[in-house]
């Protein structure tokens, strides 16, 4: 699907591999993500998939393979990790806002200090991204007076005040309580729906059969299969895929 | 019917035990002995007089009161540990942040520092120490020269808070001593600090592009500031007991003064306990001031 983006990839990762000393964590990884593309990633715990997308952005270091973001490969040069991570934005499973700083702060710091934003200019798009995450009266309180559902829909503001042209999404729903759920997947699916380019790594099935339009599985540091979701869940290629979605959506 | 929300009654304190009643008796017992033993057997003449002159004294010629060398060495160390600590704190800071950069080169370097002085005696350091500055930076800095040739109204400030113009370059020279000194242990604290912050802050901070050197100043330092300040106020109070060595310097503070005194009045007994009280006064209500605004800090914000 999606042919409207074009030949050239958001994301590709070739023949990527990486370990933790002597544990094989990936292993030749091979994924293209279109412009405007969303991909979910799903898999058994240590299967590899949070250390894939932390690639990405240099958050670990890949041994082997390439990666591009959009167009651009990702090396061992400072400045050029600097720059792709200011094309990548991240949410992360345990927000990781920074506690001294007001909400309106922590979406400022980044474009102030990278995009040469002027502290109007970005305290502007800053309210417009919280209005956008339907959270702009908190924007000055601290995060810690907010739940855990809000703060995570504050780090997603905070990634998407960068203007990143791909969002990578490590378990954003895996540390919140049941009810809070809901409110960050609204906000992921509106961000789907507006076209952004999204790899998600997520437990949340609904929410991947609603955005999704390739599914992911992994196993053990390896990509198992690439599906779209509808014949992922309904006919799974191999057995350890069709193992893991029954475990997962027996209840 | 209503329900009864009243907190449980407090729990009653643990009542004074038979062992407490031992233990209250010995010290007591021992306390009282010691003072038999001064008193009766080594037959001690007390005579606190001449060393209390030290303290406060009457101008003979106006009869007014005034300060003499006990309390002017007081102020002496106060001046030290307070110019010690802002010093050791931006050692502290700098090799701090070395212990923890990616530079290998600046890590062995601060290493190298903290090591060198954790595991050399302060008296040795500050003999080895005291003789290079001395005679090497002081001239190199012309700091003598400077001090003699300020202005009046400079020397009075050189005067209030550092030291007697003479003396200036001796005080300098203290300074950086026992700031060098002080500097290894607030590295440690630093590091330590910086240290304690969530590996997820890093994370967050650098994903959203922050140089390295923003990601400290912005997210890390801050943070790890504020856990540093309480450990910073006590190594302040350390430093006021440390700055004791610098007596050996000629530097004129407390201890150097309770020297003099000693041998002026032959009190050697009432003169150190003297000296020694002003000490734990100085230093425990410090304490006492610091536990206070340690406990109304704000909280973590976490």
């Amino acid at each position: 699907m999606s042919e409207s983006g074009g030949d050239r990839y958001m994301l590709e990762m070739q023949g990527v591999g990486k370990w933790f000393g002597n544990f094989c964590a990936l292993y030749d990884i091979d994924l293209q993500v279109r412009s405007g593309e969303k991909v979910v990633v799903c898999g058994p715990s240590g299967s590899g998939k949070s250390t894939m997308i932390r690639c990405v952005n240099r958050l670990e270091e890949h041994q082997a393979g390439h990666i591009f973001v959009d167009g651009t490969e990702l090396t061992d040069d400072t400045k050029n990790i600097e720059l792709i991570r200011r094309e990548v934005g991240m949410v992360f499973q345990h927000f990781n806002l920074f506690p001294h700083l007001s909400v309106r702060r922590n979406l400022t710091l980044g474009p102030i200090r990278n995009l040469n934003l002027s502290k109007n200019e970005a305290d502007e798009r800053a309210m417009q991204y919280l209005e956008r995450v339907r959270i702009a009266e908190q924007a000055d309180k601290f995060p810690s007076q907010l739940s855990g559902g809000q703060q995570q829909r504050v780090a997603i503001a905070r990634a998407l005040c960068m203007q990143p042209k791909l969002m990578l999404f490590d378990e954003p729903t895996s540390a919140l309580d049941p009810e809070m759920i809901s409110g960050v997947l609204e906000v992921m699916v509106e961000l789907a729906q507006d076209g952004m380019t999204m790899v998600c790594v997520t437990h949340e099935m609904g929410f991947a059969r609603q955005v999704a339009d390739r599914m992911v599985f992994m196993d053990s540091g390896e990509i198992v299969e690439v599906a779209p979701p509808d014949r992922f869940f309904s006919d799974p290629e191999t057995e350890r895929t069709k193992l893991f979605l029954s475990q997962i959506l027996s209840h | 019917m209503t329900v009864d929300r009243s907190p449980p009654p407090a729990e009653r304190r643990r009542p004074i035990q038979k062992l407490d009643v031992g233990v209250i008796t010995l010290v007591i017992l021992l306390f009282a002995y010691v003072v038999y033993r001064v008193d009766y057997v080594l037959v001690y003449d007390w005579d606190w007089e001449p060393v209390l002159n030290f303290i406060v004294t009457t101008d003979p010629e106006t009869g007014s009161w005034m300060v003499n060398l006990l309390v002017e060495g007081l102020m002496m160390t106060l001046r030290l540990a307070f110019w010690g600590t802002i010093v050791a704190a931006v050692i502290g800071l700098l090799m701090g942040l070395c212990r923890v950069s990616g530079d290998l080169f600046l890590r062995m370097m601060s290493r190298l520092y903290v090591e060198l002085i954790r595991n050399t005696p302060p008296l040795v350091f500050i003999f080895v120490f005291y003789f290079f500055i001395s005679s090497q930076i002081m001239p190199l800095l012309g700091v003598e020269e400077f001090a003699r040739e300020a202005s009046p109204t400079t020397q009075k400030v050189i005067g209030l808070f550092f030291s007697p113009i003479g003396l200036f370059g001796n005080f300098l020279a203290g300074v950086i001593c026992l700031a060098m000194f002080e500097g290894a242990y607030i590295t440690e604290i630093v590091r330590a600090g910086i240290q304690s912050i969530d590996k997820g802050q890093w994370e967050g901070a650098r994903a959203i592009g922050l140089s390295r050197f923003n990601v400290m100043r912005d997210v890390i330092l801050p943070q790890a500031i504020r856990k540093i300040l309480p450990p910073l106020a006590g190594q302040f109070i350390t430093l006021v007991k440390d700055s004791a060595i610098v007596a050996l310097i000629s530097v004129q503070e407390l201890t150097f003064s309770g020297i003099e005194v000693a041998a002026t009045t032959t009190r050697v007994f009432e003169t150190w306990i003297v000296v020694g009280a002003m000490y734990f006064v100085v230093c425990y209500v410090f304490a006492v001031l610091f536990r206070r605004w340690e406990t109304s800090m704000p909280q973590d914000r976490r």
